[in-house]
């Protein structure tokens, strides 16, 4: 169960760009007439990102009222899903899978390394440059590929060793984009140093 | 061993073309139009015939469940909806076919959405796949471009479309009820059974919601027949599975295999084998968290299927293999989900939501070895306490991890305790 506190609202305004007016529009037009109240977790995500990272009250009950929600029913969605964030986050936020599958492979030395890259002392605190936030997270489904972490809710960076960690957020403190995906060469899951199956038929071209 | 000629994901390692004349090339679409002028009735005798059982976990027959779907339309629209919240530790397979080959997803969607008379499908994918969405949509551009996807969807004079809906972080809606809830809009909380998605799902519509490699399967199985299909594995767990193994091995790997394959054949022959030898197994994980571990002497022999795994008092679950070799604290590897589900309970159901807890606390406490003897049949007996008593199967999958633990690893609990209460700092077993 995921713990939340309430902000008290503050007195700032919120309103989606042009751009994003136009791609929340698109994700309402996806559900059935009057079923708009579907769209929101799009449009969650499109204000978190507008809102740089995370989402205030005033940009949650934006998003309340462009739906017709009662603003309590996307509350408790923010609350209810991990991947919203309530509070300030660093520009990239972190987030290591904790869970055995990860584990198993070195996933609390990944850990380790991007505290200490991001010179913080606890999960979740935001670093003094305000680049990263550090955090742990459940299973996140590239379990082939431990260990890895995920940076903010786009990129996977998989096959990651404490060094590799470290290289990747020092290319991302300096504004860099590194490769996402498998750190060791792989192109996704399959094993490593050639195949033991799909050589016959070449992925059938 | 299963051969190249048979397997059904032939991108499933991403080292093709994605996009739709890669897919083409592999046979997606081909006929799709054929397929759907075998009719709603013979779609399903066919899957039916196949013994195709669901790929989610549960292995329900598909056939029998695609057709509790109404015959005659009442009115409301039909829906299929597709569960690609892959979220169940261990298991990382629905990833490879969403980023790898979308369009075999799209295929499958319009045979079996056409076989339970639905004119749309949405695909709930998980909050975190974010390159699979992308992939995903961009794969739907292309064949509404090329009229695989639209009023006259690849020819068939049926209308259908698809449109992918994002999660946003909660393992429990890969359960169908809170999905379909997360897909209302509101927090996936499970709802109560009846009425089952069928009669009233979302938005109050019939509704079928299947697994991923359920619905990319079935265009294969219907070109090439259900006869071919039945002569792939064993009875009742017939067909080919793609096995995500990960943890203690060489080379982790996900891989399409023939169900039945002997566990130890697929981790020698695919991951490279145990690191450090078969020998220096301690336990493997058979299909992802939620199902009970196995010891070494029970892996030496087990069959990789439904039934064999049931046998063991384990299950095959996603067929996600997590491998533990003996360095490792088998105690916090069950302790670790214990965490997750407690991470993961909505919250709905007391004892889902306390128990989670509950267990997770006195879990701690074993690992160090901090408890009474006695304590490990008081866990065993909670665990009994939330198995059975939620709405949906997440306290189940609490409780089973933990009594494959006290089933198979008594004897490793009780040394901690002692040492504890000796005074020493219990190490894992090395």
């Amino acid at each position: 169960m995921k713990v939340t506190t309430y902000i008290p609202p503050k007195a700032e305004d919120f309103a989606f760009t042009p751009e994003n007016l136009d791609k929340a529009k698109g994700y309402v037009a996806r559900y059935p007439e009057g079923r708009q109240a579907s769209a929101v977790i799009w449009l969650l995500y499109l204000a978190q990102e507008q809102n740089g990272g995370w989402l205030s009250v005033p940009a949650i009950e934006y998003v309340a009222s462009f739906l017709g929600m009662a603003p309590i029913r996307v509350h408790e969605v923010v609350s209810f899903y991990t991947m919203f964030n309530t509070q300030p986050v660093g520009r990239h936020q972190i987030q290591i899978c904790r869970t055995t599958s990860c584990w198993l492979r070195g996933s609390d030395e990944i850990s380790k390394a991007c505290l200490e890259e991001a010179g913080t002392s606890r999960f979740g605190e935001l670093s003094e440059d305000g680049a990263f936030s550090v955090v742990e997270v459940e299973c996140l489904g590239a379990c082939c590929n431990a260990p890895m972490f995920q940076v903010n809710d786009r990129d996977y960076y998989e096959d990651l060793t404490p060094e590799k960690a470290k290289e990747i957020m020092r290319a991302l403190r300096k504004g860099e984009t590194p490769a996402a995906g498998s750190q060791q060469g792989r192109v996704s899951s399959e094993p490593e140093g050639g195949l033991t199956t799909l050589t016959e038929v070449q992925g059938g071209a | 061993m299963l051969q190249d000629k048979d397997r059904v994901f032939l991108n499933l390692y991403g080292l093709e073309d994605w996009r739709l004349d890669g897919a083409r090339k592999r046979g997606i679409w081909s006929n799709t139009k054929d397929l759907v002028a075998l009719g709603r009735d013979k779609i399903i005798e066919e899957i039916k015939e196949s013994e195709l059982r669901g790929r989610g976990g549960a292995g329900f027959p598909a056939g029998l469940k695609w057709s509790f779907m109404p015959k005659e339309n009442d009115g409301r629209p039909h829906y299929l909806v597709v569960n690609a919240d892959e979220s169940e530790p261990g298991s990382c397979k629905d990833r490879e076919i969403m980023r790898n080959d979308p369009h075999m997803l799209l295929e499958g969607c319009v045979i079996a959405g056409f076989a339970m008379g639905a004119h749309k499908a949405y695909i709930y994918i998980r909050g975190e796949y974010w390159l699979p969405t992308q992939r995903l949509e961009a794969a739907i551009a292309e064949a509404r471009e090329a009229g695989l996807l639209g009023p006259d969807a690849c020819g068939s004079g049926w209308a259908f479309d698809i449109e992918v809906s994002r999660g946003a972080g909660a393992y429990i809606c890969g359960e169908e009820t809170a999905l379909l809830e997360s897909l209302e809009g509101k927090k996936g909380q499970p709802r109560l059974k009846p009425p089952f998605p069928a009669a009233v799902g979302v938005w109050g519509c019939p509704t079928t919601v299947t697994n991923v490699e359920t619905v990319a399967v079935s265009p294969t199985i219907l070109r090439r027949g259900a006869a071919w299909w039945k002569g792939l594995g064993r009875p009742k767990n017939t067909g080919t599975k793609i096995f995500s193994i990960s943890g203690h091995v060489n080379r982790p790997c996900n891989v399409e295999e023939e169900m039945g394959i002997p566990l130890r054949e697929l981790i020698d022959k695919h991951a490279g084998g145990v690191r450090g030898g078969w020998d220096n197994l301690q336990a493997v994980i058979p299909g992802g968290s939620s199902v009970p571990c196995l010891p070494k002497t029970i892996c030496d022999d087990v069959l990789m299927d439904f039934d064999s795994l049931r046998e063991a008092q384990s299950g095959l679950g996603t067929a996600a293999v997590i491998v533990i070799d003996q360095s490792a604290d088998i105690v916090e590897a069950i302790q670790r989900f214990s965490h997750f589900y407690m991470h993961e309970s909505c919250g709905q159901c007391t004892p889902c939501r306390e128990g989670t807890g509950w267990m997770y606390r006195v879990m701690s406490r074993m690992m160090k070895g901090q408890a009474e003897v006695e304590e490990i049949d008081t866990l065993l007996d909670v665990t009994k306490q939330v198995e059975g008593h939620t709405i949906c199967a997440l306290g189940d999958a609490a409780a089973w991890p933990i009594q494959g633990l006290i089933r198979h690893f008594r004897p490793e609990l009780e040394r901690r305790i002692a040492e504890y209460k000796a005074g020493r700092t219990p190490v894992a077993a090395e």
